[in-house]
C-alpha cells in the first residue's frame, strides 16, 4: 500500500479521498512512476463516445482501465453527466427534437389521411425538453452502469498533464488526484465557440451546450452560425412552431456539398425558417423588458440593422478542448491555428504512449462513429495485437435538417476538383416522396445526386440524398461505396418499391446530357 | 437428343480480343463455296444486342467488349432472312431446309474464322445452346437443327422468314402494367411501332380501375398510403410525448382516406395515358387474345373486336387475387382489388391468409382503430424468413391484431346487407374436426394471387404455360416457348413478383429487343420489404434457404435487438426491431442475407442491397462508419453471434 502515498495537494479532499480510494481499490502513483508501477493500463482522459469506447474495449481485453470525465458548466452555467457531447448536447437530444418538430409535420399531414385532429396544434416546449432531458439522463446511467459491469474506473474529475504519464485530476470540490498510465488517450472533445469579440455575446448568448437543456421554450430565436449545428436546430425550432431567424455570414455547410447545402436553405426558407445572408451580428443587448436587442451588419453594404429576440444562439464552429489539460507538460503537440491536437495516422501524438481521437483531433471528421471506432481500432491496436487503421475515407453522414441530407464519399465540387469537369459524371433526379402526395407537401427540394467517374465503370464517388430518412438510405449505401461500386452495379440493384431510396437505383439522367431530372410515375 | 449434336466444346484459338467494329473477321476464304456475305461479322453483331447481355453474369461488357454497348456498333444492318452459325462439316440439313423454302441462308462456319471460339461463347451466351448449328430468322433465335424443323412443321418459321413490315406493329405488349408500360416506352424510345392492350376485368365486386396495373391501382402505392395512414396514426400518440398537445380521441375517417388517394391514383393513371401519347405508343383499352401467329384480337369493353399484328410480342397481365371455391366468397367477399377503392369503411373485418399482402392489410386497418383478425392456414409470409415472419406476426398481435392460426374459410353466408353488411363466416380447423363461427362486417381474402394466362389464347400459338400456376415459363432473357414471344412480370415463372423487377426486366428486355445493350436482367438479390406496422425488410436468403444451400456449420449469423431513438421518448417497446446477417464462412463471410425489421427498413435496405451487389462482406460492415443515430447502423456493429447464444436484448440504450 506504499504506493496510498497519494501526491494531494488539497487538504480539505485529503481525507475523503482516501476513503474513496481504498474503498475502490484504486492505488494512487507517485509522480513519475516507472513502467509497470503506474496505475493503469489505460487512462482516457474524456467520457465521450470515443473516450468510453476505447475505455470499455481495453477493459474488455482484461487492460486496467481508467476514464476521467468531467464537464465545464457552459457560460450560461448547464452542466450535464457521462457521455460526452453526443448523448448530452448532440446528436441524441438534437434528433429527438428534430423527431418532435417531424411529428408536428405529420400532424399536419394527418387530415390528409383521414384522421380528424383539429388545427393548430400547439406545441409544449417543457414537456418535449422534459422528456429528451430524461431519456439523455437515463442514457448518463446506462454510462455509468457500462463501466462499472467492465470494470473501468470512472472520475468525475477535471484532468491535466503533469508530466507525459501523469494527471492530476480536480474534483468538484477542489480535492486532487494523481492517476498515472502506461498509455493515455485524449478524447475530450470540443465546445461550442463563442464570440468573445462581440458585446453581449457571452452574457446574453447561449449555445448547443444549453438549447437542449432549456427549461422553458426559446421564444423568438436568432440563430447565428451556417454550420449543420445552427442548421438543425434552427430547423427544430421552426418546426416546433417558434419563429426562428438564422444569420450568414457567407456559405452554408461549409465543406458539403454546395448544391445540396443550398437546397437545404431553400427547403427551410419555404418553410419558414428566416434568413439573413451576408450579415455578421456586431452586438447583443438587453432590452428594459428582458428581450435581446441584437444589432448586425449587412457585410456587402455596410448597412446596421436591429431585431429583437428571446433568444440568440451561437453555432459558429466549435473548440477543441484541450486549454486546460497542460498538453505541453506531456510534450503533446497541438495546431497552432486551431488548438487541435496533431496525431499519425496510428492515432498518436508527438509523445509515444499518448495518443487522441475524437474532435479533439486535427483534421479529422467530428462526428460519433468515427470517433468510436478509431477508438477502439486504437486499443485493439494498444492491446489486441491488431494492426488495423482507421480509414477516414467515405465517412457517411447526415445532417437532420427539417429535409434530412444524408452524404457519403466526395461532394460534386470536390470530386471535379481532384479528377476534372471531363473526367466526372453526376446522375441526379428530382423525386416525390409518396408519402407527399397524398399529404399534399411539395417536393422542390427532394433531390438525390450521384457522383461517379466519366470512365466505365464509372466508379461511385459520391452520394447525396436530400429528402425524408436521409441517414437510412445513406447508410447502405455507404457500404456500397466502400466496397467500390460502380453506377453500373448500383442501377443493377433492384429498387424496393414505394420508397424515397429506390430513386438512388434509379438515376438515369446525367447532368451532362441536361434532361429533365425531375422522376415522373413510378 | 439433337438431331446433330454438333460442336459444342471450346474452340482453342487464342487470339486478342478483337474490336468488334473494326475486326476482320471472317476472313475470306482461300478457296470454298459461297462467299459469305459482305461483313458478316457485323450481321452477327446485329444479332446480338437483340439476345445477348452477358454483362449481368460475366462482366464482359464492361471488361472485354467495352464498345459493344456503343451505339456505332451496334447500328450495323438488319440482318434478315435466316442465319446460321455452325460448323463446316454439316448443318443437319438446316442449310437444305431454307434452299427448299427459296431462301438464302446466311452461314458463318465457326471452326473456319479466327476468334470463331468468342463467337461461340457469345452465341451460347445469347441463346443458352451450346450446339451448333444455331439458327437465327429476322433477328429471332429459332435454336438448332430440331427446333428448326419444329418450327418448319408448326409453320412458325415461314412466319418468320417474313419481312417485318408486314406487321402492324414492331410489339405488341399485352398488360399495362408496371412490366408492360417500361417495356413499350422503352421500345418506343427506341423508334419502334409500340401496341399496348390493356383491359381490367372487373372484379366479382365489380371493381375496376384504370392504366397502370395492380402497383398503381390495387398494389404498392395504395397501400403503402394507407400504411402511412396507419403510421400516422402511431406518430399522433407519440407526438403527445414529443409536446404536441390536443384531444386525446383522434378518429379516423376512411372515406376523406380512400378519396385522397384514389384522387392520388388517378393522376397516376393520367400521367401513364399522357406519357404513352408522348411516346407514340398506341394504347388500347380492350382484351387481348392471340388467335394465330404474329396475330392478336383486340375486344374492348363493348364487345367490338380488332385485330393486331406484331413481330414481336410481350405478355404483361400480372395476376388476380385469389378466390376460395367455397359457398359466398365470390359474393359476399372483397380482395385486395376492391378494398383500397371502397366507399365505406369496412369495419370489423376478418382477413384470410397470411401472404404480405394479408399482413399489410390487416396492419394498416388496425392502424386506423378497426377490429382485426388475420385467419391463417399455416405459415406466415411463406417464403420469406421465419424467424422475421413470427417477429412481424407477434409484433401485430401485441397491436391489436388477433390471430386465427390453423383455420380455414369453409362458408360465407350474408347475414345483413349494408355498407358494410355483416357476414356470417364458418372456419373449420386444419387439423381437426373443430369448426368455429364468427360474424364480421367484412371478408378480405388475401390467400394469394393467379395469374391471368388462361384466357388469352396462348394454346393457339404454342406458348407454354404451367399447368399448376398457369404461369409462363421463361429463358433468362424473357423469352417464352415461342421464340417471338416473351413475357415479363408476375406473369413469368420463377421470378420475383416485384414491380421494379418487372420495370426493370421490361426496359432491358425492349432494350435488347432493339439494339440499345446487351444487358440481362439480374434477378439475384433482388430486395424487397413487406410494410406491416413494423416494416420487414430483406436482400438475400433467408436463414432456412441458407441453411438448405450453404449448410448450417459453413454459416455465421449475427443479430441483435434494437430500440430506435425515436421510440425511447415516445415510449414505445424496446427488444422488438430486430436485424441480422447471414454470413457465408466458406467465401470471406460474404453476406447472403440480409434481414431487418424496424422503422423504415425499406428506405434502410436499399442500400445494404446495393452494396450485396458489390459482394458485401462481414469485414466491411465493421469498417463502414455508422451514420447516427439511424436504424441503419445498427449493422456495422454487429457483434453477437446467433451461434453463440449470447442475449442479444438491449439494456438501458
Amino acid at each position: 500500500m506504499a504506493a496510498m502515498a497519494v501526491a494531494l495537494r488539497g487538504l480539505g479532499g485529503r481525507f475523503r479521498w482516501r476513503t474513496q480510494a481504498v474503498a475502490g481499490g484504486v492505488r494512487g502513483a507517485a509522480r513519475g512512476a516507472a513502467a509497470g508501477q503506474r496505475d493503469y493500463d489505460l487512462l482516457v482522459i474524456g467520457g465521450g463516445s470515443g473516450g468510453l469506447a476505447c475505455a470499455k474495449e481495453a477493459a474488455q481485453l482484461g487492460r486496467k482501465v481508467a476514464v476521467v470525465d468531467y464537464v465545464e458548466p457552459s457560460p450560461q452555467g448547464t452542466r450535464w453527466g457521462l457521455g460526452g457531447t453526443c448523448v448530452n448536447v448532440g446528436c441524441i437530444p438534437k434528433k429527438l427534437m428534430h423527431q418532435a418538430a417531424l411529428l408536428g409535420g405529420l400532424i399536419q399531414d394527418a387530415p390528409h389521411y383521414g384522421w380528424e385532429v383539429a388545427q393548430p396544434v400547439p406545441h409544449d416546449w417543457r414537456k418535449m425538453a422534459e422528456a429528451v432531458q430524461n431519456h439523455v439522463k437515463s442514457l448518463n446511467w446506462g454510462h455509468r452502469v457500462q463501466l462499472q459491469d467492465r470494470k473501468v474506473k470512472y472520475f468525475n474529475i477535471k484532468a491535466s498533464f503533469v508530466d507525459e504519464h501523469t494527471v492530476c485530476g480536480v474534483a468538484k470540490g477542489g480535492k486532487e488526484i494523481l492517476l498515472s498510465a502506461d498509455h493515455i488517450i485524449i478524447a475530450t472533445g470540443g465546445r461550442p465557440r463563442y464570440p468573445t469579440h462581440i458585446e453581449g455575446a457571452l452574457e446574453y448568448g447561449i449555445t448547443s451546450d444549453d438549447i437542449f437543456w432549456l427549461k422553458e421554450s426559446p421564444g423568438k430565436t436568432l440563430v447565428v452560425g451556417a454550420s449543420y449545428v445552427a442548421l438543425e436546430c434552427a430547423g427544430f425550432l421552426t418546426g416546433i412552431g417558434l419563429d426562428t431567424t438564422v444569420m450568414i455570414r457567407s456559405i452554408p455547410l461549409r465543406g458539403f456539398d454546395q448544391q445540396m447545402s443550398s437546397m437545404v436553405i431553400e427547403h427551410m426558407a419555404s418553410h419558414g425558417t428566416q434568413f439573413l445572408r451576408g450579415c455578421a451580428p456586431s452586438r447583443v443587448r438587453r432590452l428594459p423588458d428582458g428581450h435581446l436587442q441584437v444589432t448586425w451588419e449587412d457585410c456587402t453594404t455596410g448597412k446596421e440593422d436591429t431585431g429583437t429576440f428571446d433568444t440568440v444562439l451561437w453555432a459558429i464552429g466549435r473548440v477543441p478542448d484541450t486549454r486546460s489539460l497542460n498538453l505541453e507538460k506531456a510534450g503533446v503537440d497541438t495546431s497552432p491555428d486551431t488548438q487541435k491536437i496533431l496525431v499519425d495516422s496510428r492515432e498518436g501524438t508527438s509523445v509515444p504512449h499518448i495518443y487522441a481521437i475524437g474532435d479533439v483531433v486535427e483534421g479529422r471528421p467530428e462526428l460519433t462513429p468515427t470517433a468510436i471506432m478509431a477508438g477502439r481500432l486504437l486499443v485493439q491496436r494498444l492491446f489486441g495485437g491488431s494492426s488495423d487503421l482507421m480509414d477516414y475515407d467515405n465517412v457517411p453522414t447526415t445532417v437532420f435538417t427539417p429535409l434530412e441530407y444524408g452524404c457519403v464519399g466526395l461532394s460534386e465540387e470536390e470530386a471535379v476538383a481532384r479528377h476534372g469537369q471531363e473526367h466526372v459524371e453526376v446522375y441526379h433526379a428530382h423525386y416525390k416522396p409518396l408519402e407527399f402526395t397524398v399529404a399534399g407537401r411539395d417536393a422542390s427540394q427532394c433531390y438525390v445526386k450521384m457522383v461517379c467517374l466519366r470512365e466505365p465503370p464509372q466508379l461511385v464517388l459520391g452520394l447525396h440524398f436530400l429528402g425524408p430518412n436521409a441517414g437510412e438510405v445513406t447508410q447502405g449505401f455507404a457500404l456500397g461505396i466502400k466496397c467500390g461500386a460502380s453506377y453500373a452495379q448500383v442501377m443493377r440493384t433492384v429498387g424496393i418499391h414505394p420508397t424515397c431510396s429506390e430513386e438512388v437505383v434509379k438515376l438515369r439522367i446525367s447532368k451532362r446530357s441536361g434532361l429533365d431530372p425531375t422522376v415522373t410515375g413510378c | 437428343m439433337s438431331l446433330c449434336p454438333g460442336w459444342a466444346g471450346p474452340l482453342t484459338v487464342e487470339k486478342p480480343r478483337p474490336n468488334p467494329i473494326t475486326a476482320a473477321w471472317p476472313r475470306p476464304r482461300p478457296h470454298g463455296d459461297p462467299t459469305p456475305p459482305e461483313d458478316l461479322s457485323a450481321a452477327v453483331w446485329s444479332l446480338v444486342p437483340a439476345l445477348y447481355a452477358p454483362c449481368a453474369s460475366r462482366g464482359w461488357c464492361c471488361s472485354g467488349w467495352p464498345r459493344l454497348e456503343t451505339p456505332e456498333c451496334l447500328s450495323t444492318r438488319p440482318l434478315l432472312g435466316p442465319f446460321l452459325a455452325g460448323r463446316a462439316v454439316g448443318h443437319g440439313g438446316v442449310k437444305e431446309l431454307f434452299s427448299s423454302l427459296g431462301v438464302e441462308c446466311n452461314v458463318l462456319e465457326l471452326d473456319q474464322v479466327d476468334d470463331g471460339a468468342k463467337v461461340q461463347e457469345v452465341l451460347s451466351e445469347i441463346t443458352n445452346q451450346k450446339t451448333v448449328p444455331n439458327v437465327f430468322v429476322n433477328k429471332v433465335h429459332v435454336g438448332g437443327c430440331d427446333q428448326t424443323f419444329q418450327a418448319y412443321q408448326s409453320g412458325l418459321l415461314q412466319k418468320l422468314l417474313q419481312e417485318d413490315s408486314a406487321y402492324d406493329y414492331d410489339l405488341i405488349i399485352v398488360g399495362g402494367g408496371s412490366g408492360g408500360l417500361s417495356c413499350a416506352k422503352e421500345a418506343a424510345i427506341l423508334g419502334k411501332k409500340v401496341m399496348v392492350l390493356d383491359f381490367v376485368v372487373p372484379s366479382p365486386q365489380g371493381t375496376s380501375w384504370g392504366l397502370g396495373g395492380t402497383c398503381v391501382n390495387v398494389g404498392c402505392i395504395p397501400k403503402k398510403l394507407m400504411h402511412q395512414a396507419a403510421l400516422l396514426g402511431q406518430a399522433l400518440c407519440d407526438s403527445r410525448k414529443f409536446g404536441w398537445e390536443y384531444n386525446q380521441q383522434v378518429k379516423h375517417n376512411w372515406e376523406t382516406m380512400t378519396k385522397a388517394i384514389q384522387n392520388h391514383i388517378s393522376s397516376l393513371n393520367w400521367g401513364y395515358r399522357l406519357s404513352l401519347r408522348e411516346k407514340a405508343v398506341a394504347y388500347v383499352n380492350s382484351y387481348g387474345e392471340f388467335v394465330e401467329h404474329h396475330k392478336i384480337k383486340a375486344t374492348n369493353k363493348k364487345g367490338q373486336e380488332t385485330y393486331y399484328t406484331a413481330a414481336q410480342f410481350v405478355i404483361a397481365t400480372g395476376e388476380r387475387p385469389r378466390y376460395l371455391g367455397i359457398q359466398g366468397d365470390k359474393e359476399y367477399c372483397i380482395t385486395s382489388d376492391d378494398l383500397f377503392s371502397l366507399p365505406y369503411c369496412p369495419g370489423k373485418t376478418l382477413v384470410v391468409g397470411a401472404s404480405y399482402v394479408a399482413l399489410e392489410c390487416a396492419g394498416f386497418l388496425a392502424g386506423f382503430g378497426l377490429d382485426v383478425t388475420v385467419m391463417v392456414r399455416s405459415i406466415l409470409l411463406r417464403g420469406f424468413d421465419q424467424e422475421m415472419a413470427e417477429k412481424v406476426g407477434s409484433y401485430m398481435e401485441q397491436h391489436g391484431v388477433k390471430f386465427l392460426r390453423k383455420f380455414i374459410p369453409v362458408m360465407i353466408q350474408q347475414l345483413e346487407k349494408g355498407s358494410p353488411g355483416k357476414l356470417k363466416v364458418l372456419a373449420k380447423s386444419t387439423e381437426g374436426t373443430e369448426t368455429i363461427e364468427g360474424v364480421y362486417n367484412t371478408v378480405l381474402l388475401a390467400i394469394g394471387r393467379d395469374s391471368c394466362t388462361r384466357k388469352m389464347g396462348l394454346e393457339k400459338i404454342g406458348v407454354k404455360i404451367n399447368e399448376k400456376s398457369g404461369k409462363i415459363p421463361v429463358n433468362d432473357v424473357e423469352q417464352t416457348s415461342v421464340p417471338y414471344v416473351y413475357a415479363v412480370g408476375d406473369v413469368s415463372e420463377g421470378k420475383p413478383e416485384l414491380t421494379p423487377v418487372a420495370i426493370q426486366s421490361g426496359k432491358l428486355l425492349a432494350r435488347r429487343l432493339f439494339g440499345a445493350s446487351l444487358e440481362k436482367c439480374d434477378y439475384i438479390n433482388v430486395p424487397t420489404t413487406v410494410f406491416t406496422p413494423l416494416e420487414y425488410g430483406c436482400c438475400g436468403l433467408a436463414e432456412e434457404k441458407a441453411i438448405e444451400v450453404y449448410k448450417k456449420e459453413n454459416l455465421e449469423i449475427y443479430h441483435t435487438l434494437f430500440w430506435p431513438l425515436e421510440w425511447t421518448v415516445a415510449g414505445r417497446e424496446n427488444n422488438t426491431c430486430y436485424a441480422k446477417i447471414i454470413c457465408n464462412k466458406l467465401d470471406h463471410d460474404r453476406v447472403i442475407g440480409f434481414h431487418i425489421l424496424g422503422p423504415n427498413a425499406g428506405e434502410v435496405t436499399q442500400g445494404f442491397a446495393a452494396a450485396m451487389k458489390c459482394g458485401l462482406t462481414k469485414q466491411l460492415l465493421d469498417d463502414t462508419i455508422g451514420i447516427h443515430p439511424t436504424c441503419g447502423e445498427v449493422f456495422t456493429t454487429l457483434e453477437i453471434t446467433k451461434s453463440s447464444g449470447l442475449d442479444i436484448t438491449q439494456k438501458g440504450c
